[in-house]
């Protein structure tokens, strides 16, 4: 057990989606589990980060937990990797970037339609959404990023089996064409 | 103001290669382009509304919604930042009560930056409705916005606020012989087509702009293509920050370039001519109509030319603020009306030019020299130079010396002796060639003005060591990012990163990966960009990277990584919309700081 590579991964402002497509490597998660062992992910529930070899994280950074978390990543991974187009680019979530927070937060908490008991939540147990969506290199360094949306789990398999044979991580273009 | 636009589009004829010609008249009388107009153009050119519209948003003087009656422009060249533009432009907003950017409440008045304006040795410069403003200071910014406050007409507004100088300080082969009005077409006919075409082949004479394509073979490919209609166009899009020869040449010196284009129109068998003006030279567009009508008058163009058979008429085009269309084949898209997007090549313009016919696109000096050369011949002018650049090379000087003008020098000529005679000192380099061209530091001003060292289409933009080099870069940067036409991803993308990262670096967020991440950009930008634009745009800072390595490394921080903005004021509407500022409520700016609290 302590000589398998360890992974973790979470989604931040994003749709588990990536996560979604991970798993689609359907029977050769069983092959993945003879050499690689879960520490923080959905999949284990397990709630922080210890050392680990590889990071993927899904989804890009909106809020202060956001970025709490993906520090605690950065910290703990060796390999940090952006997976899927909210990671790279801020994606779906960063469409609310053209409009200012204060916009969004009154049409969601007080003036939408259907609103009862108008008032903007309040709690230090609630994190502060940030004025704008951001792709998570602009919070920390990233190694490695898996375009798509999401990345099939072809990709997940091709750059973790690299990686895991201590080869340079590399899609062929069949696997990152879109079209 | 149907009326007014129907009236427009008939003197146009109905035409949809003159949009902009169009869209130039009703912007300078609406201050827009009222969205009924956009209707009424679309029927009456038969033109779909949208391409009406991608063309106003791609030009950077055309609006869809109302800018002031007045709309002053500041230009942004780095050159106008070294004579205090940016003190100016914060008293002149203050002053006229208005924000940068944006239009007064009374719509009387809008202001903005803009690109280079061509004036960079008599700025800062600007432009109020098109006309270019030069020496600004705080005594002519009074003089304005008092004029603005009372809504004084253009044409009352005294003289000396528009004076442009030509400012030239050297001249040489080509400056000093201005040939007589129709000098060349008469040695042209004498010597006879053919033979003139040699002897421009023989003077070696090289495109002006900067890609020193040879003349001579421009020509003739455009003369042997088989087909009965030919153009020839002067490219006078002069939008390189820092060059402005052009608008010298052709405030003094039109005829001869005009004659140039005529000796052209003779080769190669066109019978129309463009001089596509950039639009910030909108001063000069009376003056060159004038000397036109005088060349009909005096039987230099229109029908049978000097009574030799040739039949050619020249028309002026204005560009709109948009840099892209010096390129050639993005100005001939805008000679047609169109959007300025530069096309795939080849097919060349010689072959496939304005309407599809061969086209020789040449640049403003190239002509003034042609026509030298058909009068003097080939040896006159390959007598000078170098063996690969032949002849002599009309600089822009600007930036820290004692004399910024016009300077025209043999090609060969030292940089140092240009330094020198232009009243240089303590001089800590020159970016020579524009923002697309190189920066050369103080050790290498033994290097040559030549094709075969350092090419140039004119600019050359003088620092002395108490500017800031990371200053230039950003400047430059922006606009690109600014200037990038937007029609493929590398560059449209690619500059908008540069600038986000260069801005990240300047601002002191960077770390150690920064600086490799950008150059890794620079090379993607460089090698993967349809046009010259993209592929030249990340020359200010690899060739500032490689000079001045350290420059870059002081700017970063001793620790891995911090993000390009002010995360924990990223947070404040949220803080205060919530009434918070509990701990929970904040953010470090870096993990290291994180981990202190």
């Amino acid at each position: 057990m302590a000589n398998k590579i360890r992974v973790a991964t979470t989604s931040l402002a994003g749709c588990f989606g990536c996560h979604m497509s991970f798993l689609d490597i359907d029977e050769r998660m069983l092959q993945l589990a003879e050499v690689v062992e879960f520490d923080r992910s959905p999949i284990t529930d397990i709630e922080h980060c210890t050392n680990c070899d590889i990071g993927l994280i899904e989804g890009g950074v909106c809020n202060s937990e956001n970025v709490h978390v993906l520090r605690e990543f950065r910290n703990n991974c060796k390999i940090l990797v952006a997976v899927g187009a909210c990671a790279i680019n801020g994606g779906l979530p960063a469409m609310r970037n053209h409009i200012p927070l204060e916009e969004c937060l009154n049409e969601a908490y007080l003036d939408g339609i259907g609103v009862e008991n108008p008032k903007i939540p309040s709690d230090i147990e609630l994190p502060l959404l940030l004025d704008q969506v951001h792709p998570i290199h602009e919070i920390v360094k990233i190694d490695y990023y898996l375009p798509g949306c999401p990345p099939s789990a072809d990709v997940f398999w091709k750059f973790l089996t690299d990686l895991i044979e201590g080869r340079e991580p590399s899609l062929p273009y069949e696997l990152v064409h879109y079209d | 103001m149907r009326q007014f636009i129907r009236g427009i589009a008939e003197n146009n004829h109905y035409q949809a290669t003159h949009l902009l010609q169009i869209l130039r008249q009703i912007q300078s009388r609406y201050h827009y382009i009222p969205e009924p107009a956009i209707e009424q153009l679309s029927e009456l050119l038969s033109i779909p509304r949208p391409q009406i519209i991608s063309v106003i948003e791609f030009y950077s003087f055309f609006h869809l919604i109302p800018r002031g009656q007045y709309e002053l422009l500041i230009s942004d060249s780095i050159t106008d930042h070294m004579l205090g533009k940016k003190s100016l432009l914060d008293y002149l907003a203050n002053k006229l009560g208005v924000a940068v950017g944006e239009v007064r409440e009374d719509g009387v008045v809008s202001l903005d930056n803009t690109s280079c304006t061509g004036m960079c040795d008599q700025g800062p410069a600007g432009l109020v409705n098109g006309y270019a403003l030069t020496r600004l200071d705080h005594s002519t910014i009074d003089k304005i916005a008092a004029l603005i406050n009372q809504q004084k007409p253009l044409d009352e507004w005294p003289n000396e606020l528009f004076q442009v100088d030509d400012n030239i300080y050297k001249s040489g082969l080509l400056l000093d012989q201005q040939i007589e009005q129709g000098a060349a077409l008469k040695s042209a006919f004498k010597r006879g087509l053919k033979e003139t075409l040699k002897e421009i082949d023989y003077s070696g004479l090289r495109g002006r702009g900067g890609a020193g394509f040879k003349t001579a073979i421009k020509w003739q490919f455009c003369s042997e293509e088989q087909q009965s209609v030919r153009y020839v166009v002067c490219n006078a899009d002069e939008g390189e920050p820092g060059t402005f020869k052009d608008r010298v040449l052709l405030n003094s010196y039109a005829d001869q370039v005009f004659e140039g284009m005529t000796v052209c129109a003779a080769i190669i068998g066109a019978k129309q001519g463009f001089l596509y003006l950039r639009g910030e030279y909108l001063h000069l567009q009376d003056k060159l109509q004038s000397i036109l009508d005088q060349r009909r008058q005096n039987g230099l163009l229109g029908n049978n030319i000097l009574g030799a058979g040739l039949d050619f008429d020249i028309e002026i085009c204005l560009g709109a603020g948009a840099y892209i269309c010096g390129e050639e084949s993005a100005l001939i898209e805008s000679l047609e009306g169109k959007a300025g997007i530069p096309r795939n090549r080849p097919p060349y313009p010689v072959t496939q030019g304005y309407l599809g016919k061969p086209t020789v696109v040449n640049n403003v000096e190239t002509f003034l020299a042609a026509a030298g050369i058909a009068v003097n011949g080939g040896d006159w002018f390959a007598n000078i130079g170098t063996e690969k650049s032949k002849g002599t090379k009309i600089l822009s000087i600007s930036g820290d010396c004692a004399h910024p003008g016009i300077y025209e020098y043999p090609f060969g000529t030292t940089i140092q002796t240009i330094l020198n005679d232009c009243g240089a000192d303590d001089v800590l380099g020159v970016q020579v060639g524009g923002p697309s061209g190189t920066f050369i530091s103080n050790q290498e001003f033994d290097r040559k003005l030549a094709f075969e060292d350092l090419a140039t289409g004119g600019s050359f933009i003088i620092f002395n060591s108490s500017r800031n080099i990371l200053d230039m870069v950003h400047n430059f940067t922006h606009f690109f990012a600014h200037e990038s036409c937007g029609f493929c991803t590398p560059c449209r993308v690619g500059t908008s990163l540069l600038q986000k990262q260069i801005d990240k670096i300047v601002e002191g967020h960077g770390s150690a990966g920064d600086v490799v991440a950008l150059e890794e950009l620079c090379q993607l930008v460089k090698n993967y960009s349809h046009c010259g634009l993209g592929q030249t745009a990340a020359n200010p800072i690899l060739t500032t990277l490689e000079r001045y390595p350290d420059l870059y490394q002081d700017r970063l921080k001793e620790i891995s990584y911090e993000p390009g903005f002010d995360l924990d004021g990223a947070l404040e509407t949220a803080r205060r919309m919530a009434n918070r500022d509990d701990a929970g409520a904040h953010l470090a700016q870096t993990q290291m700081e994180s981990e202190h609290e």
